[in-house]
């Protein structure tokens, strides 16, 4: 059966990307980088059980360029997860679920998760 | 007029047969979470520094120890439920999709046990 001549219905690259699309993304790839993130909390914790001499290269690890890049990665995946989770339980009473304050409330997690990382920062240097 | 029979309604387990335990396990935990990550985030922004000696003395101590497990155990069981969907949602084939939730299950409670483990060394015999 040829079915080249259908049309197909819209899909992800047609549309232009509303925020809220942006947000649903990224609540699922800020889970997948907190999975990781677990597996770093797990090696700070297990190495810090195992002596001086394997925590000092999970340091020399985290002291690096690719190190420093991943802890402000998870720092912010952290925050943006945590902001978009309490979004979701307000979803979840049933509130919010309107275009334009799903809309308002995915400009509020963006906003609060740049914050709350550079507060976090700012607080930890 | 509904088709169900009226076990199917009582039970409640829908087509997935595990009703709504999933979604809630997801909830009860990712609330748990945001006190708990608030908690941590708080404290590593907060900590002196991170060399050896201040990183045994901030996990060895009583509350933190106490917090840590509730966070390693939380954060196990709420990693577990969404990586699982992601799998669910992305791997299509039979064989490859059992195999990856089974490492996935395996590997989260590898993880578990290795910071439960870390953190009662640390808070009972360090």
């Amino acid at each position: 059966m040829n079915n080249h001549e259908r049309p197909l219905s819209p899909h992800l690259s047609i549309y232009r990307w509303p925020v809220t699309m942006a947000t649903s993304i990224l609540h699922r790839a800020t889970g997948v980088g907190m999975a990781v993130g677990f597996i770093v909390l797990v090696g700070w914790l297990f190495d810090a059980a195992s002596g001086p001499d394997v925590y000092a290269k999970f340091l020399a690890v985290m002291d690096s360029t690719i190190g420093c890049v991943l802890l402000v990665g998870l720092s912010y995946a952290f925050f943006f997860h945590l902001a978009n989770g309490i979004r979701h339980l307000v979803w979840d009473t049933g509130r919010g679920l309107e275009k334009e304050q799903a809309t308002a409330s995915a400009w509020y997690v963006i906003v609060a998760s740049i914050v709350l990382t550079a507060a976090f920062w700012w607080v930890a240097s | 007029m509904s088709l169900r029979s009226p076990l199917g309604r009582v039970l409640g387990l829908g087509t997935a047969k595990d009703g709504t335990s999933h979604w809630w396990g997801q909830r009860v935990s990712g609330i748990a979470l945001a006190v708990l990550g608030l908690w941590f985030a708080w404290c590593l922004a907060t900590m002196s520094g991170f060399s050896y000696a201040e990183a045994v003395a901030f996990i060895s101590r009583p509350v933190n120890a106490l917090l840590l497990l509730l966070l390693s155990v939380t954060m196990a069981y709420h990693s577990y439920l969404g990586v699982q969907v992601v799998i669910e949602d992305y791997v299509h084939s039979h064989g490859l999709k059992t195999a990856s939730l089974l490492l996935s299950r395996y590997a989260h409670i590898v993880l578990a046990a290795a910071a439960v483990f870390a953190i009662l060394k640390l808070g009972i015999g360090a």
